[in-house]
């Protein structure tokens, strides 16, 4: 595994430019965690609707850039997704990265295809996979859990 | 033997990390093992090893001998007035509890105060919190100035007449502030406070004499001066371990069971329930034998040198931001970088086979005290060189090719 694969370009700019960061406006859902042996931490807020979408999803944490980037890829992925569809790519993530299995859910654009498995070279750096890992509980979480 | 080819000592070095030669810059996290103790713990198991201070078979006679010896070893080493002073732990993480726990029964009541500090790693604040909830006893923190150390002055503002005991570090693992133990010991004494020393970075790097610093507790990781894993001292002024309850029950420390009460055995049996660590205690005498062959003084100055050889490096890197200026440092460098998380910068120069930590290296209080969740810190040992100084160098420039910066 080169370096290059896990800081490939999409996880470098959407640690440096992270989507969807700060608390979204009306969120009734939100969780947070932190990872003790490296100090990062996250917190996602969601607004779920009548509907059971998740219309609006954002984050806050600080943390290394695997971490940031995962926070971003998951709220650019999912917000505005339907609930039943976020907790499947959410396990799909969650399997790509334990099992090395690959994300191919119809209802995801190739673009989103692509940004999601760019984290999938975080496999070959077992320490690191709780960086990765780290916001798609904690969405997990926040959906469990009521404001 | 000498410092210049002292690599080929550790077998570890033999191999390459990620086809890269080893840069090992953790060993205030754990140091490498020389090849004496390595081979000492094999050769214990094949041909000395029984439980010790039980049986009285030959066999159970050789390896009680060879782990008394090793006390006796030890008890010179930090020249303490009697063997009975040195008790071995699982580390100074263990010996820590075993004072908060023992002293803590005994002495400690509600309002009265533990002085400690703002360096302290996680082991030795955390057990004084205990104490805090069982007895609610105060904690007070000696707070740390810009240059990331805790200076007499600071100690002297918090003593009161609730104080009870001292608790601090003797080297800070993050801004490497070698703090100075013998004055709060000499203020200490005045008002008649007992000081517990957590030397576990100090120990490795610093000459240890219990009749020089005069301090009441001295706690030791084995693991982090060459020794064997799992195994720690506590050295302890023999009026206190008297005195002092013992911290748990079972096996080898009692004198006397009955069904209406046990008596408890003399010091230091009274401290050491259950089997003990029993090859790792007799090789433990292998590494104070590589420390005393090599003379600690000459470690440390060996280390010195590289470490400022080594901060030389990084300051030339705008991109890098050294943790703590402290007058007298021992063998840790903290640092951060522009743009690019610890975590991150550790990941990256693994692949170079550079080997750092990443992380608030269970020093959360201080972390929040600078500002910074995080740190990424390179730290020494007798085996490095100027040539891992470059390397580190190197491969921090690396970080800032694949970030982009």
């Amino acid at each position: 595994m080169e370096l290059k694969e896990l800081y490939q370009e999409i996880i470098l700019d959407h640690a440096k430019n992270p989507r969807n960061k700060g608390k979204c406006n009306g969120y009734n859902h939100d969780a947070k965690a932190h990872n003790p042996l490296c100090g990062d931490k996250v917190h996602i807020y969601a607004k779920l609707d009548v509907n059971k979408n998740l219309s609006d999803l954002s984050f806050e944490g600080e943390g290394c850039a695997i971490s940031l980037a995962s926070a971003s890829i998951l709220t650019d992925t999912l917000k505005g997704k339907d609930l039943q569809f976020s907790k499947k790519v959410t396990d799909d993530f969650l399997k790509m990265l334990k099992n090395k299995s690959k994300i191919t859910l119809n209802s995801l654009s190739e673009d989103q295809i692509t940004t999601i498995s760019s984290l999938s070279g975080v496999q070959e750096f077992p320490m690191r996979i709780k960086c990765a890992t780290m916001a798609w509980h904690t969405l997990l979480a926040a959906i469990e859990k009521k404001k | 033997m000498n410092i210049k080819n002292i690599k080929s000592e550790f077998p570890i070095f033999e191999q390459k990390v990620n086809g890269k030669p080893l840069v090992y810059l953790d060993s205030a996290n754990s140091s490498q093992k020389p090849r004496a103790v390595i081979n000492r713990i094999s050769n214990f198991y094949e041909t000395e090893f029984s439980n010790v201070g039980r049986s009285v078979h030959s066999l159970a006679v050789k390896a009680t001998n060879r782990f008394e010896e090793s006390r006796d070893k030890v008890k010179n080493y930090l020249n303490a007035k009697h063997r009975e002073e040195i008790i071995f732990t699982k580390g100074a993480t263990e010996s820590i509890n075993l004072v908060a726990s023992s002293f803590g029964e005994k002495f400690i009541k509600e309002g009265d105060e533990i002085l400690t500090t703002e360096l302290e790693h996680h082991s030795n604040y955390v057990p004084w919190h205990f104490l805090r909830q069982k007895k609610g006893a105060k904690i007070k923190f000696a707070p740390v100035n810009d240059k990331g150390e805790v200076g007499i002055d600071e100690i002297k503002n918090l003593i009161n007449s609730k104080t009870k005991i001292i608790a601090i570090t003797h080297i800070s693992n993050v801004t490497g502030a070698i703090v100075p133990i013998k004055k709060i010991v000499d203020l200490a004494n005045e008002k008649n406070i007992p000081v517990l020393v957590d030397g576990t970075q100090g120990a490795p790097h610093l000459e240890i004499d219990m009749q020089e610093l005069g301090c009441d507790f001295y706690a030791i990781s084995c693991h982090k001066m060459y020794g064997p894993n799992g195994l720690g001292i506590l050295y302890a002024k023999k009026k206190w371990l008297d005195e002092l309850p013992p911290y748990q029950g079972g096996g080898g420390m009692i004198s006397e069971v009955l069904k209406e009460n046990v008596t408890f055995a003399d010091t230091p049996t009274k401290f050491e329930a259950g089997t003990m660590q029993t090859a790792e205690v007799v090789a433990f005498s292998e590494a104070i034998k590589f420390i005393e062959e090599l003379g600690i003084k000459n470690i440390h100055n060996h280390e010195n040198e590289i470490m400022e050889y080594g901060i030389e490096q990084l300051k030339k890197n705008n991109s890098v931001k050294i943790i703590g200026d402290p007058k007298e440092r021992g063998s840790v460098i903290c640092f951060t970088m522009k743009g690019i998380h610890p975590h991150d910068i550790a990941t990256i120069l693994d692949e170079d086979g550079v080997a750092i930590r990443a992380g608030h290296h269970c020093c959360q209080i201080l972390h929040d005290k600078l500002g910074i969740p995080a740190t990424a810190r390179a730290s020494l040992g007798v085996y490095n060189s100027r040539d891992d100084m470059d390397k580190l160098s190197d491969a921090i420039n690396n970080c800032k090719k694949i970030f982009k910066i």
